[in-house]
């Protein structure tokens, strides 16, 4: 009786794997194609001249590591993403602590959401007529005003999930508004902080979108991103140095989001 | 007496709360009102701007003489806009229909089905989402190259099909969806295809409209990628052409933007509380 269950037991579970695989394929089909199998060919590129294909070693990674724009770049957008990220992190959690207050904010949220459904050329004409200085500042104004939208809305829905339990213990026991604040409410919202850090961090890489249509692919010194510095190799043809800074870049990047992805689940258990 | 003070603080919290946000939406307004100025009034307001470089634009929230003629221009004398107009619509719907077919199935089985190895997987998804569009351009390239899509449609419209955002958009829905369900389901007999369909589509519909209205929004505002693969300008989409409209003819702009504003305003209206829901959900799983 018992191995007929486990038997079945068995078969439904590799009917659920069968499943997987097929409701997984196509996508991981298009991924493989589009993104994997390219990017190995990326990798096999920046070790090799851009007409010939010769094997030149790591020639290319010097010539980037090297390169005074590629230096000024990465400064740059380091520059951008810790002064950026920090500015609407903190900037929401205050406007939507004060926020969760209130009621009925249906206008409210959406009147800050409302800039996600402008379409950037729309943005750049407006910006050009009260930004004509174009430089780091109202490349992070701009950042700010397109983005604080969805930010509100993940801490509007992080608060409205701390336990009321807890803080109302936390005040039975004395604590202020201040240390209620410190001590338990944000606690409760490290899930949303994780959260709004790395979907800020996907959506300032957009910020070139305005940087481009603004002031073009050589904008000022101090608004010079990597993003400009890829396409601007891109479209010289500079193949050799692109394939480089993309296996840096990339790599980067992965190393980072593992690592965060990894902290942030050794923390949930 | 401590009710009115509650009162009066919440009044004027939020009154600043809409005050900053009609600020916020302040360009839809100069831009609406710009599309029916006349080209001389125009000429007069940006002039200090773009000719001397210094000083500010004087703007009129009403226009002394409204006037329709840059909507006329636009929509009567100028069939190049129509062209680019279709080839927002065209690319944008593709690419959704595209992730609908490949995207809410891989959703899906990420949300409900366990398997070992799955979580491998997800993280490498969640990178691939993570990653600028510069850094997989060349490799994109190349292989845009290979299959010789570079320049038309298709170039912009295949690699979006396959971006791993709205899964995460759609998995959020699918995972609020109860287990107890689908076994009972299954001990009824029901295949998974028809599980998928028949409970996954109705029950995680909140998912899939997040997913798509989040990905309206972003497609129809591309830049970076017709930019990139996309040299013939008849085949651009209005979000790239737009900027390119020299400040003298502001007017014609203007009413471009008002008409590539309409649809985006429409889905957001429409779909403002799948906005909402799709921001919460595209984080549950990050």
């Amino acid at each position: 009786m018992k191995s007929k269950v486990s038997v079945k037991k068995r078969k439904i579970h590799r009917r659920k794997q069968r499943a997987f695989v097929c409701f997984l394929f196509p996508s991981l089909a298009g991924v493989i194609v589009f993104v994997l199998l390219p990017f190995i060919d990326v990798i096999r590129r920046s070790f090799m001249t851009v007409m010939s294909g010769l094997f030149v070693g790591i020639e290319n990674y010097k010539k980037v590591i090297h390169n005074q724009a590629f230096a000024l770049a990465v400064k740059n957008t380091i520059h951008f993403t810790g002064t950026a990220i920090p500015l609407l992190v903190v900037i929401g959690l205050v406007a939507s602590m004060a926020l969760s207050k209130l009621k009925d904010t249906r206008v409210i949220k959406s009147l800050y959401l409302f800039p996600m459904a402008m379409p950037t050329a729309t943005v750049v004409i407006v910006w050009r007529m009260f930004f004509y200085k174009q430089d780091f500042d109202s490349l992070v104004a701009s950042y700010l005003w397109k983005n604080i939208g969805y930010t509100l809305i993940l801490w509007l829905a992080g608060i409205a999930a701390i336990p009321r339990e807890f803080v109302e213990a936390a005040h039975v026991d004395g604590a202020g508004w201040f240390r209620c604040f410190i001590y338990v409410k944000l606690p409760c919202l490290k899930g949303s902080l994780y959260t709004i850090i790395i979907l800020s961090f996907l959506n300032s890489f957009k910020i070139y979108r305005e940087a481009y249509l603004v002031a073009g692919s050589y904008p000022g010194q101090d608004i010079y991103l990597l993003q400009h510095i890829f396409n601007n190799w891109y479209i010289n043809l500079e193949f050799d140095k692109l394939a480089a800074a993309t296996v840096i870049v990339g790599l980067f990047l992965f190393v980072f989001i593992i690592l965060l992805n990894l902290f942030w689940n050794s923390d949930k258990k | 007496m401590k009710k009115i003070i509650k009162i009066l603080v919440e009044t004027t919290t939020k009154l600043i709360f809409i005050a900053a946000g009609i600020i916020i939406c302040a360009p839809v307004f100069l831009v609406i009102t710009g599309s029916v100025m006349g080209s001389s009034d125009l000429q007069e307001c940006l002039a200090p701007v773009f000719q001397d470089a210094k000083g500010f634009v004087s703007w009129k929230l009403i226009p002394k003489y409204p006037t329709i003629e840059h909507y006329i221009k636009l929509l009567f004398q100028t069939p190049q806009f129509f062209v680019l107009f279709w080839n927002s619509v065209k690319m944008t719907l593709f690419i959704l229909a595209g992730q609908m077919l490949v995207g809410i199935p891989a959703a899906w089985a990420f949300a409900v089905y366990p398997v070992r190895g799955k979580n491998v997987l997800f993280t490498l998804y969640v990178v691939l989402m993570l990653l600028p569009f510069q850094v997989t351009m060349f490799s994109t390239y190349l292989i845009l190259n290979k299959l010789s899509l570079l320049n038309t449609h298709w170039a912009v419209i295949l690699p979006a099909i396959f971006n791993t955002f709205p899964i995460f958009v759609a998995y959020g829905g699918f995972k609020s969806i109860p287990d107890a369900l689908l076994e009972a389901a299954r001990i009824d007999g029901a295949g998974e295809l028809y599980i998928f369909i028949k409970i996954g589509f109705v029950l995680g519909k909140s998912g899939i409209l997040s997913a798509i209205v989040l990905g309206f929004l972003e497609y129809w505002n591309m830049i970076e990628q017709p930019l990139a693969f996309i040299e013939n300008k008849a085949l651009w989409p209005l979000s790239l052409y737009l900027p390119e409209i020299d400040w003298t003819r502001a007017g014609f702009a203007f009413s471009a933007s008002v008409i590539m504003l309409i649809p985006a305003v429409f889905v957001f209206v429409m779909g403002q509380d799948y906005l909402e829901q799709g921001i919460v959900y595209s984080g549950l799983k990050l």
